[in-house]
């Protein structure tokens, strides 16, 4: 077993920040009306002097332009679950810790390569996705949740190194009973090391039994007792907007980091979205509702945002938007496009499915599609999109333009061929009784065109053997 | 496990033999015809560059004469983009011709978005070929084309009445269809080559449906043969015995 634990310090922080164009100062206060508090502060907050413990009166003291923004732990949850669902990529025993996320990789390694190749990507997903984080790995998920908050990058393969490594942890970072933690090191015993080498009857009488299954826990001795997450099925994201934005332009950057989240979400369940919706949300007002839908299931970050954009381009907003909410509950699976191993292709060329969902947003949604053929004698029925082409074929010659409606044809006609009669479709009230010819007009042109019985004369013209 | 490598950093350092790289092959895009193959300095369709046919009317052999690329590109599992066709293609009429229908993408655009989706198309590089039926195109417009499609490296087909003939164009293959007297080829500019002086014969009826029963074929073949014959007015049809009567055609005006 190799457990690794992400670790995310600024959880509440990173997911708030990474929606924001500009890195104004901001913060994240907490606490009671009266007594504010600033949980969190960015970077440039924190240049500015601004610090986590402040209180929101003493930072406006201090600094006349900054956003404060109430922490709510629901949203931190949130963020946590979805880079639970990123990490599910690499592994499928994901389980959620306070902060953290623990996933066992040892199964993986066999498919994805070995540990530092892991936490490369691991690094680069979540640095791609906007959050800070620090990452160790040992034999059990408490062991690497420790040491991923004492030393970030630290990889331990073996019981021994792991029980080493643990020895040197302050109990302030052990992740034990805060009961014990408060209450040893007036007894003396300030690394973890020393509480390891306790006689367990007296732990046992002084901190009763959730100390020494914590610490079996930590070492591995018994079972981990996590629950394991399992990824959602439908994706319901919301957004809130900073401030009321009346025009389209300004809703491309939350958009595309919700379409670049939901790629990422997608990658980590091995699926994709044919369809999903933007709910643009107003004050006092019916939701503006925005349906994207692809031709086949999608997950590149690109594509789904090319297609929400093109979509989202059209609508006229009736009122400004205060927040946008993306649901998607049609995750079917995904089959990624064969290539060629030499690909020909220039460069910079744009895959076909990317270039037909531009078509579609501008075009329309019926606007791209595929010709079959059906098991329907009558010409107007013998075609259709999203039909599958069998292995049969007409062995008399059919043309190859097709009138929409028959319409008359006049002026001198020469007969190449026919009759062939066409007498059916008698079971659905479109019944048709014709004969069939080819001819020639005077132009040149070679027509299939057709005569009923009750109008013997008269011509109509059907089809073209352009 | 070795690391993943991106095959393109292997071929650009060269660390990769691919073989001999073939010499530039003549005929890379061959048209099926040919007669037409013959004239055409590419000794077929002129690769990534843009095909200009002006008809006179629909219906005169326009799609007999892309029917047999656009086999061979569909077979090949590459896509075609038809771009605001002027009639619905006949599935079946298609499939007899031998084209592949599961790669063949048809796009409905109105008149102003016509040449914008043939050109995305276009320089996509994802299209083996594009056709599209413009209303209006401009030598400006064209010449975009023209562009796009060498940048996509694609063989791009316009559609146009033959009254546009008088004006300039940047297609690399300007071919005027006629049907009279008899169906034939006009090769009114060609890049890379001298026009030919004369038309080329169109042989019209050569592509029969591919697995046609032989009396329907045998019904077709005498009515071509018998081109002069055809002002009698009556005309006598084997399987039924139906007589029908037809003003003498009036050829000319």
């Amino acid at each position: 077993m190799l457990w690794v634990c992400i670790t995310l310090p600024h959880l509440a922080l990173d997911g708030v920040l990474r929606r924001r164009p500009n890195d104004g100062p901001l913060v994240l206060v907490d606490g009671p009306a009266n007594a504010r508090c600033v949980v969190a502060a960015n970077a440039s907050a924190q240049h500015a002097g601004l610090y986590v413990g402040q209180r929101l009166t003493a930072a406006q003291a201090l600094l006349a332009q900054f956003d404060a923004i109430p922490y709510t732990a629901a949203e931190a949850d949130r963020w946590q679950r979805f880079l639970a669902g990123v990490a599910y990529r690499y592994s499928s025993q994901v389980a959620l810790l306070p902060q953290a996320i623990a996933l066992e990789i040892s199964r993986s390694q066999n498919l994805l390569g070995d540990w530092p190749k892991i936490e490369r990507n691991l690094r680069r997903d979540l640095t791609e996705l906007g959050f800070r984080h620090c990452i160790a790995a040992a034999p059990t998920p408490h062991a690497a949740h420790v040491l991923a908050g004492v030393n970030d990058g630290l990889a331990i393969l073996t019981r021994e190194t792991m029980q080493r490594a643990l020895d040197g942890v302050p109990l302030q970072k052990s992740h034990l009973p805060e009961r014990a933690v408060d209450a040893l090191p007036r007894m003396g015993i300030r690394r973890l090391g020393q509480l390891l080498g306790m006689p367990r009857g007296g732990l046992q009488r002084r901190f009763g039994a959730e100390l020494l299954q914590n610490i079996d826990r930590l070492l591995g001795d018994i079972p981990p007792g996590l629950d394991l997450y399992v990824p959602p099925d439908a994706v319901d994201w919301r957004i809130e907007l900073s401030h009321e934005v009346e025009n389209i332009a300004a809703l491309v950057f939350p958009l595309k980091r919700m379409t670049s989240d939901l790629a990422a979400y997608l990658a980590g369940r091995d699926g994709g979205v044919q369809r999903f919706a933007l709910r643009l949300e107003h004050r006092d007002r019916a939701v503006t509702e925005v349906q994207v839908g692809m031709l086949s299931p999608e997950r590149d970050g690109n594509v789904l945002f090319e297609a929400a954009r093109g979509r989202l381009e059209q609508v006229q907003l009736p009122a400004p938007v205060l927040s946008v909410r993306l649901l998607a509950d049609d995750l079917p699976g995904f089959v990624p496009a064969g290539r060629d191993l030499f690909d020909e292709r220039p460069a910079n060329a744009l895959p076909l499915e990317q270039l037909r969902e531009r078509l579609r947003a501008r075009l329309g949604d019926r606007a791209v599609y595929r010709w079959g053929t059906t098991h329907d004698p009558r010409p107007e029925h013998s075609q259709g999109t999203a039909v599958e082409n069998d292995d049969f074929i007409e062995p008399r010659a059919r043309p190859t333009w097709l009138l929409h409606k028959p319409v008359p044809l006049r002026g001198a006609l020469r007969i190449l061929a026919g009759p062939e009669r066409m007498e059916t479709g008698w079971w659905d009230g479109d019944a048709i009784r014709r004969d069939y010819y080819i001819v020639e007009t005077e132009q040149g042109q070679r027509a299939w065109a057709y005569c009923t019985k009750d109008a013997p004369g008269g011509w109509m013209l059907h089809g073209w053997f352009a | 496990m070795g690391s993943v490598v991106a095959l393109s950093s292997l071929l650009e350092a060269r660390q990769v033999w691919r073989g001999r790289a073939a010499a530039p092959v003549e005929g890379g895009q061959p048209t099926g015809w040919p007669l037409l193959d013959a004239v055409l300095p590419a000794r077929g369709w002129p690769e990534a560059a843009l095909t200009e046919i002006l008809l006179p009317a629909d219906g005169i052999g326009e799609l007999r004469l892309v029917l047999p690329t656009l086999a061979r590109l569909t077979q090949g599992q590459r896509p075609v983009m038809l771009i605001a066709p002027p009639y619905m293609p006949c599935a079946m009429g298609w499939r007899q011709q031998g084209v592949h229908l599961q790669r063949v993408e048809i796009v409905d655009a109105d008149e102003k978005h016509v040449l914008w989706a043939a050109e995305q198309c276009l320089r996509s590089g994802s299209c083996a070929a594009v056709l599209a039926w413009p209303q209006q195109a401009d030598d400006r417009s064209l010449r975009r084309l023209q562009v796009a499609a060498d940048t996509g490296r694609a063989l791009a087909f316009v559609f146009r009445d033959r009254r546009y003939l008088a004006n300039a164009s940047p297609a690399a293959l300007r071919l005027e269809l006629a049907a009279w007297p008899q169906p034939s080829i006009w090769v009114r500019k060609c890049r890379g080559g001298n026009v030919p002086m004369q038309a080329i014969a169109f042989e019209q009826y050569s592509k029969a449906p591919s697995c046609g029963d032989e009396a329907f074929r045998a019904a077709v073949i005498p009515a071509k043969a018998s081109a002069h014959t055809a002002h009698m007015g009556v005309l006598a049809c084997k399987e039924r015995d139906i007589h029908f009567r037809f003003p003498p055609i009036s050829r000319g005006e």
